[in-house]
């Protein structure tokens, strides 16, 4: 499962409507508690490296990534998950999706962008032992 | 001595430490002292055929060590090494 709060669930929704028709991405950080809870406590918007297809890709800078995770740290966050939108597409993880996904335990947030506005969230942990095995995975979130 | 951060996926197979010191000379060294402490990550940062997986990312300091020397960079105490996994997707 996945708490957020109103105030970051509807950065990460804007997000996507400010970079419509083009898919944003960005980093959740907080805290995951030993029952697999996941609990937002900031999001750091990041720019999408894949200008060659942006609206139907989105690729993070690594060095962003340090960035944000040495940010977070700070803080006493850890990275917990990741959001992106799918511009005129289902809120849905796509094969591509799954096949990028890397970070186990993590959560994968999807927002379709209708029309330049947010409509559905999903949100999906990455689950699996490895490579050959994962999948994401629909979990709730909690808004509050 | 240089330290690795571990991403929050791995540090499962880390003992579920944050971050490990490592004895090395280069980014190789560390990598493999990392391994030795903790052979779980192997697998998960390298092939059947013991090359680092294509989507892990090796950074020294703010630097990809692919566009330094690899695993012939150098590396000193007081440096920071961090372990990215790739973050991308997209639409169908």
């Amino acid at each position: 499962m996945l708490k957020i709060r109103v105030k970051e669930y509807e950065t990460l929704r804007q997000h996507g409507e400010e970079t419509y028709p083009h898919e944003c991405c960005g980093v959740l950080l907080g805290q995951m508690d030993d029952d697999g809870v996941r609990t937002v406590t900031s999001v750091a918007r990041a720019g999408n490296t894949r200008t060659d297809s942006a609206h139907n890709r989105y690729n993070i800078d690594p060095k962003d990534l340090i960035r944000i995770q040495r940010e977070g740290r700070g803080r006493g966050e850890d990275i917990i998950g990741f959001y992106h939108s799918h511009p005129d597409h289902p809120a849905q993880w796509s094969s591509t999706d799954l096949a990028e996904a890397h970070w186990f335990g993590c959560s994968y947030v999807i927002t379709s962008v209708e029309k330049g506005k947010a409509v559905l969230t999903n949100s999906f942990e990455l689950t699996g032992m490895d490579e050959n095995d994962k999948k994401l995975v629909g979990e709730k979130i909690e808004v509050a | 001595m240089p330290k690795i951060h571990i991403p929050t996926p791995l540090r499962q197979y880390a003992g579920k430490l944050p971050a490990v010191d490592v004895k090395a000379g280069t980014i190789g060294d560390a990598l493999s002292d990392l391994v030795s402490q903790h052979p779980e990550l192997r697998r998960h940062l390298y092939t059947d055929e013991g090359k680092l997986r294509a989507f892990v990312n090796v950074y020294l300091n703010d630097e990809d060590v692919r566009y330094l020397q690899k695993d012939a960079t150098a590396v000193k105490d007081g440096d920071s090494i961090s372990i990215v996994p790739s973050i991308a997707g997209g639409r169908n």
